[in-house]
């Protein structure tokens, strides 16, 4: 039976983790490797790094980050941030990301989204999707942090991408992120229902339960967190074994 | 002892290299090429293959005399050679994503799309599964029944010879993950990128 994953999700700005894992027995709060490494070795089923970099001359420091990473972790590894061009792409995949996460250029421009997943398959294009709740039932697709609104109705969106063949949607509720109050399960299951290829969860876990929420209630095929994680507040493994004694099935 | 990690220009191998390279310090001497007088004189090759079935064999293709070497080492010689993923469905007769095409024809069979019930099973099959051992094969050597490996794919290799299967895993349907017959070894699954335990099986097949 296939297994439900859990995603550390690390924000890496100019080569240093800003929002990270605080455990006192680390040599270098800041170092991304050192982070991927503990997740990786505490049984995180994937990594995620969001290269939250603003200018593009430290670009570099991202691909030299993934590049040690993938020399240590043996598990996949997704980067997202600043993905715009074909190049970026295969830049972040020779470095040793087997996905990239696409965002704002796939809302720009779908075409963008065929054109990168038929020269490197589907399997390591995934679309992150922002939304934002604007009535009952209805989310709209949103850009820079929740700041530019599109006018793309999120369900519409995803299915578009899904047609021009992401092989995942990571999903982020512009409303629940940062809040700890839990994922927006009802624009999970929206998206979850209307398309068919795996989601992930992300914005808002502050619990285990929310990361239960979220695959039970949501439908997501995968949970993606970053602050629960980052104090030391609970391990990869204290939320596996809470899924698991629910019968959630991880991968323990 | 030399082994060559096949580059063939079609997909994303460097977690195929990293994890080959770990597990391979100091052992044993790595290359990755697609030059063939290398690849004729290796004793061990490994397939890996990402996209889809006939981007790969174009690609494989494109490089003039490679596929021939390739049946040369794994027929003629019977060397041993690891497909993975699309490496793995490549041993095919026939492959049916995107359009119609041959297949290197080394184990009988076809490579078509997971029946995922009517969308019931979403694809790709993304995630860790469990394996289940049909038979013993050198590449599992101390890899426990049900181990997690982990897959990303939408289609399926299904061999005339049941005999040739080694292990399956359950989604949709009991979906052939890997395969040994003589030489020949594939995995559907990324020994590369499953953990502690994907990297046992690259040693167990460095150390044949």
């Amino acid at each position: 039976m296939l297994k439900n994953r859990i995603i550390p999700c690390l924000d890496v700005k100019n080569g240093r983790v800003v929002k990270g894992i605080n455990f006192v027995e680390l040599k270098d709060a800041g170092d991304p490797v050192e982070q991927a490494k503990i997740y990786s070795d505490g049984g995180a089923d994937e990594i995620c790094f969001l290269d939250i970099t603003a200018s593009n001359e430290n670009r570099e420091t991202t691909i030299d980050i993934v590049r040690k990473t993938a020399k240590e972790c043996f598990v996949p590894l997704t980067v997202g941030g600043g993905v715009r061009t074909i190049q970026n792409i295969t830049d972040l995949l020779l470095a040793g990301a087997d996905k990239v996460s696409i965002n704002t250029a796939a809302v720009k421009n779908v075409d963008f989204v065929k054109e990168a997943s038929k020269k490197f398959g589907s399997q390591c294009i995934v679309v992150a999707i922002d939304a934002k709740k604007v009535s009952d039932n209805k989310w709209e697709v949103f850009t820079h942090g929740g700041r530019n609104k599109t006018g793309f109705d999120a369900v519409e969106f995803a299915k578009k991408v899904e047609e021009n063949g992401a092989g995942e949607i990571l999903l982020t509720s512009m409303d629940k992120d940062g809040t700890k109050s839990g994922y927006d399960v009802d624009l999970l299951k929206t998206i979850t229902n209307n398309t068919n290829i795996p989601v992930i969860a992300s914005g808002g876990v502050g619990t285990l339960d929310h990361l239960y929420d979220g695959i039970v209630k949501g439908g997501a095929s995968a949970v993606l967190a970053a602050s629960i994680f980052h104090y030391g507040e609970y391990k990869i493994k204290d939320a596996k074994e809470y899924l698991n004694s629910k019968n959630v099935s991880v991968r323990l | 002892m030399n082994v060559t990690i096949v580059d063939y220009q079609s997909g994303n191998i460097s977690s195929v290299i990293n994890s080959f390279t770990e597990v391979a310090k100091g052992k044993v001497n790595l290359e990755v090429t697609s030059d063939i007088k290398k690849i004729k004189f290796s004793d061990k090759i490994v397939l890996p293959g990402q996209g889809s079935f006939k981007n790969c064999i174009d690609s494989l293709n494109q490089i003039k005399g490679l596929v021939d070497t390739l049946n040369e080492f794994a027929i003629t010689n019977k060397k041993p050679l690891l497909g993975i993923c699309v490496g793995l469905q490549m041993f095919a007769d026939i492959g049916y994503e995107e359009a119609e095409t041959k297949g290197l024809g080394w184990i009988s069979g076809k490579v078509s799309k997971i029946d995922n019930q009517q969308g019931k099973f979403k694809l790709p099959h993304i995630g860790w599964n469990e394996i289940e051992i049909q038979k013993k094969s050198k590449i599992f050597k101390d890899i426990k029944n049900k181990s997690h490996m982990y897959f990303v794919h939408s289609y399926e290799f299904i061999p005339k010879d049941k005999s040739v299967i080694s292990a399956t895993t359950d989604y949709s349907s009991k979906i052939v993950c890997s395969v040994e017959k003589d030489n020949l070894f594939g995995t559907q699954f990324h020994p590369e990128k499953s953990d502690k335990i994907g990297l046992k099986i690259i040693d167990n097949f460095l150390k044949l």
